[in-house]
């Protein structure tokens, strides 16, 4: 049975179509209804609705084989797993924005305000940059407008709610995407199943890009 | 002394067998004690799997450390040897940040180090235990062997700089064939080294197959190495482990201290890796060491999780008692219990959540059943 964490929402969807393509089709899963566990016997397949940011940790600890997580959570969490794929959908990028009369004053800390610590830690220290990390759960846009801090590091889709908040984009840290990634262990006794799932989706990303 | 080895478990009851394996192949147990100068793991501080290391001043004024690792003590109290080779095997505790809770961990560690003029078949002995030791874990095994000196042939045509090389093999080890394109596209390398590289990351599989593509791809620059693979493969084979040696270039250690060969092993039910090794000659050169060294460690603490049996029954029979009951009488129910081999507890109250065979109470006459669920 191999065991796939699908991460909730319209990004999980556009995922289960993939496999469903590759020959893993589960049909029970397009019901509508709040169960989180779908089986198929038959193609020995079982996928799983996560919240997107527990994907990595599913897989990574074995409870799921395989999984699709955004870049974003394999550079902050950096689980020891496989990243075998990137799939070149939900595209964004990881990026500093800043109020726009702001100018940095590198004698300062600079006080930066995000959801992704580790990213936003790992990127200054590469610049030699000392900082204080201002670790907040939701609406990091406010942060710069009231004082909290100087700068955020955020992934930026459109650009739509910096403007918005009149913020801009100052530096883009890395682009983001979705990846298929998979357990270390598992990949070595799945193999057969993880390689030819991973060669059709390898197939489908390239169709589209064509 | 009587021991029941049926209350040993999993994890002890494989490092007894992992010790007599490595006894049996002429292997000396190493002991050694739990502190360390704390200087000799700053001087290698790569080489350990994580940088936190916990430290006390000894009372002469000494910065020690408990011991994150076995093998630099290992090496540190070796001699430079030319012609034999030191073979050791060590069972130990060592204290390591777990990178799930983020808080020291006491992680028990079994494994072998040999020291001294490696050859091909030191090398093949060392592999063979690897994959001995697997199999006292379970039947159902993966040896991924992987040679650094293969990686480091193609990594040096790429002429790239310190950080982006610790990048390519977090890719390589993570099989991640995208970022490693951006890495060559970065490094401006012609399409046949790219499209050799990015051939070398997606390689897996049972050792015969490998080998035959390695051939066709590398054979110009890595004669030698794929050689001594190929021959290492051939005995693996040959001794039975055929379908459980796969080659994987996502094997990767520290290039820095790593040059020949290197494994990791696996086990079905166990979601990381449960052995690690390579030959690591490059580490003893940086510790002022002529001879050169191969070794592997078991973490047997990951065993715990393996093959974990349900306990039907707590204890086989209960015995209840109150302050009246006769101690004499209670005691020679007890005795009568435990001589035929049987588990008991006396008790004044029932334990809550706990399984028992059998229910028992001690009244004036004797012993009473009250419960049977055997």
């Amino acid at each position: 049975m191999l065991n796939v964490a699908l991460p909730k929402g319209r990004l999980g969807e556009k995922v289960y179509d993939m496999f469903e393509k590759a020959g893993f089709e589960c049909p029970s899963i397009r019901e509508n209804s709040r169960k989180l566990i779908f089986e198929n016997f038959e193609k020995g397949v079982r996928y799983f609705w996560v919240k997107p940011s527990d994907v990595a940790i599913y897989v990574e600890r074995g409870a799921a084989d395989i999984g699709v997580a955004g870049k974003d959570i394999l550079l902050e969490y950096e689980p020891d797993i496989y990243e075998l794929l990137d799939l070149g959908f939900g595209k964004c990028k990881m990026a500093v924005a800043a109020k726009k009369d702001f100018r940095d004053n590198p004698r300062r800390t600079l006080k930066v305000a995000t959801k992704f610590s580790n990213i936003a830690k790992n990127y200054y220290a590469s610049l030699g940059r000392d900082i204080d990390i201002i670790h907040l759960n939701g609406s990091i846009e406010i942060a710069p407008i009231l004082g909290l801090s100087d700068v955020i590091v955020d992934i930026v889709e459109t650009g739509t709610t910096l403007k918005e908040n009149n913020l801009e984009v100052t530096e883009t840290i890395v682009p983001i995407s979705a990846r298929l990634i998979a357990n270390k262990a598992s990949f070595k006794f799945k193999s057969d199943e993880i390689e030819k799932i991973t060669e059709s989706l390898a197939r489908q990303t390239e169709d589209k890009n064509d | 002394m009587n021991i029941d080895t049926r209350l040993l478990k999993n994890e002890e009851r494989a490092v007894f067998a992992l010790r007599s394996l490595y006894e049996k192949y002429g292997y000396a147990q190493y002991k050694m004690g739990k502190f360390e100068e704390y200087d000799l793991y700053v001087r290698n501080k790569d080489f350990l799997v994580s940088d936190h290391i916990i430290t006390f001043t000894d009372t002469n004024g000494k910065l020690m450390a408990l011991k994150p690792d076995v093998t630099l003590s290992i090496i540190k109290n070796s001699k430079d040897t030319e012609k034999h080779i030191q073979k050791v095997y060590y069972n130990e505790n060592v204290y390591r940040v777990s990178k799930s809770t983020d808080s020291y961990r006491e992680i028990m560690q079994t494994g072998l180090e040999c020291i001294g003029a490696i050859d091909d078949y030191c090398i093949y002995e060392v592999l063979s235990l690897a994959a001995e030791s697997l199999k006292v874990i379970s039947e159902d095994f993966v040896l991924d062997i992987s040679h650094m000196g293969i990686v480091s042939k193609l990594i040096s045509g790429l002429d790239l700089s310190i950080d982006d090389e610790k990048e390519f093999i977090k890719c390589l080890g993570e099989k991640n064939a995208h970022q490693i394109a951006e890495i060559c596209r970065m490094a401006e390398c012609d399409d046949e080294t790219k499209d050799k590289i990015l051939s070398l990351v997606t390689l897996y599989g049972s050792g015969k197959d490998v080998i035959e593509k390695l051939k066709g791809k590398f054979m110009n620059e890595c004669s030698e190495e794929i050689g001594q693979l190929e021959m290492l493969i051939s005995l693996l084979e040959s001794a039975g482990f055929s379908d459980k040696i796969h080659i994987d270039f996502s094997v990767t250690n520290n290039l820095g201290y790593y040059n020949g060969i290197v494994f990791k092993g696996f086990v079905n039910g166990i979601f990381e890796e449960i052995l690690s090794g390579g030959q690591y000659d490059k580490l003893m050169k940086k510790m002022n060491r002529k001879s050169r060294a191969i070794g592997f460690a078991v973490y047997a603490d990951t065993l715990e999780r393996l093959g974990e049996t349900k306990r039907e029954f707590d204890v086989d029979t209960i015995i209840l008692y109150d302050e009246t009951s006769d101690i004499s009488m209670l005691n020679d129910a007890v005795k009568m219990m435990t001589s035929a081999g049987k588990s008991v507890m006396a008790q004044k109250q029932i334990p809550s959540k706990i399984k028992y065979r059998q229910l028992l109470k001690l009244n004036e006459k004797g012993v009473e059943m009250l419960e049977n669920n055997a």
